[in-house]
């Protein structure tokens, strides 16, 4: 089996999370979806360190974060697939 | 794995077990403080609770407050209690509510007499509880006899994908024996609010979940003076990887697995439905829903984290896992389970849940968890509102 980088909960989800010490831009990634037991791969664009998400597609501002196959927040700045996603580029929908 | 059947607990004079054999010295209030730590130095196998209220509460707040202190002498791992005051009346009160379990408790009360007499005269009774609980042996006990809640700290992404999960899984497998199970954190469900309110076991439960959490979250919202994604998510959390409150939520909710919740508790409140899993409206701030939850008379304590939250509770032992490897490494003296294996699918989430069973029945039957070697004692009063 090869190393897991990337663990997606549902395969819904349009995020992953790294789970490897840190992924680096241009890395071909290796996830797991945990939901179906299923391997895409994917190519990294930035540097994201471990527990943090990474952009399964490419999202416009608007667009819907989904993780767990929820609704997890809001897309406040455009993200390619590959790119980091954390509090600057996604807000809550809450507060 | 097959799960142990077993035990080894402190059977107490109600019938409830208690997973730790404490005799406590418990100040009513602030100014009592300092009795009740002279009491403790004196005399060997006490502590003292020192906290900062129980003066001039008033309404709904003091209510929370004398169930929290009559709670926390009722809990089964507390033995015997010796309760300290600055006025007769509440001190009575308290004694008078810990008295119905059956087990030893006296009052005293400062007024008139002074720090020094008082200290003498709780030190003996003191004495006589401790040397009294010193002969008290743990005795084989069901499953059944553990109530267990479960509260997450300094989460990040990780709890989500292990810890909580594994809490979870624990759960699923430990509910059909007879365990009571209480979670709770009503801000932090939050975003997962409406999937969580499915999960209740009779339509009641549902209703009185939503109506528990719209109150807290028309609270929250009515004091907040900034955009709240500055506290919630914590700095730690977006550390973490953690980017909203929802995001929290639902890693947070994997601690319930499959399971329902059969009834929603006030803060402190005692579960009065039997066996099962129960949701307690509590802040997610850990040492107050701890000791809230403690109160309640759980009697050991699962707590899930990811970028490494150290708390204990003062009566309650706390067993800590962590699902990030890093965590798992530099703060090891605060992990007593790592699952961080599941990451790299070392580990399965069943043996994860089995490891999590084994490590919480040795902790019940009497091994000392990171928290309680470590000292933490953590007890946070709730506060509803300013006292008078």
């Amino acid at each position: 089996m090869a190393q897991t980088d990337i663990i997606i909960h549902d395969e819904k989800d349009n995020v992953g999370v790294v789970v490897i010490e840190k992924i680096t831009p241009n890395q071909k990634c290796n996830c797991w979806i945990m939901e179906n037991d299923g391997s895409v791969t994917i190519d990294s664009k930035n540097e994201i360190p471990l527990g943090h998400k990474i952009a399964m597609i490419d999202f416009k501002e608007g667009d819907t974060i989904l993780k767990y196959g929820h609704d997890i927040g809001k897309v406040v700045k455009p993200i390619k697939k590959g790119e980091h996603v954390h509090v600057h580029n996604v807000k809550t929908k809450k507060w | 794995m097959e799960i142990p059947k077993s035990f080894l607990g402190y059977k107490r004079e109600n019938g409830r077990v208690g997973t730790r054999n404490h005799v406590v010295i418990l100040p009513v209030d602030d100014i009592s403080n300092a009795c009740a730590e002279a009491v403790a130095n004196n005399i060997k196998g006490t502590f003292a609770i020192p906290h900062a209220y129980g003066r001039l509460q008033f309404g709904a707040d003091l209510e929370l407050f004398f169930d929290t202190m009559i709670g926390t002498g009722k809990n089964p791992n507390v033995a015997a209690c010796v309760v300290i005051g600055i006025e007769p009346k509440w001190t009575k009160r308290i004694v008078d509510a810990i008295a119905t379990t059956g087990k030893p408790v006296e009052g005293f009360s400062i007024e008139g007499s002074g720090d020094i007499k008082t200290i003498m005269k709780a030190s003996q009774k003191a004495q006589e509880f401790s040397q009294w609980a010193s002969e008290k042996q743990r005795e084989e006990c069901p499953l059944s006899d553990l109530w267990i809640s479960v509260k997450c700290g300094e989460s990040d992404t990780t709890s989500g994908m292990a810890a909580n999960p594994a809490v979870g899984n624990l759960m699923d497998k430990l509910e059909p024996l007879g365990v009571h199970l209480c979670f709770g954190e009503t801000s932090e469900l939050t975003g997962a609010e409406k999937v969580c309110a499915t999960r209740g076991a009779t339509p009641e439960a549902s209703k009185k979940f939503m109506k528990t959490w719209s109150d807290y979250n028309d609270f929250i919202l009515k004091e907040a003076t900034n955009d709240l994604s500055e506290s919630q998510p914590t700095a730690g959390n977006i550390a973490g990887g953690l980017t909203t409150i929802e995001e929290k939520a639902f890693g947070n909710f994997q601690k319930i697995g499959s399971r329902k919740f059969i009834d929603v508790l006030t803060p402190a409140e005692e579960p009065k439905k039997g066996p099962g899993l129960y949701f307690m409206d509590t802040s997610s701030a850990a040492g107050e829903c701890l000791t809230l939850q403690a109160a309640a008379g759980f009697n050991i304590h699962l707590f899930p984290t990811g970028q490494g939250n150290i708390i204990g509770n003062a009566i309650e032992p706390v067993v800590k896992l962590t699902g990030n490897p890093s965590t798992a490494v530099n703060m090891r003296e605060h992990i007593d389970l790592d699952v961080s294996k599941i990451l790299k699918r070392e580990m399965n989430m069943d043996q994860a849940g089995d490891e999590l069973i084994k490590t919480t029945v040795r902790a019940a039957s009497g091994r000392l968890t990171c928290a309680e070697v470590l000292g933490h004692k953590e007890f946070i009063m709730t506060k509803l509102f300013r006292s008078a």
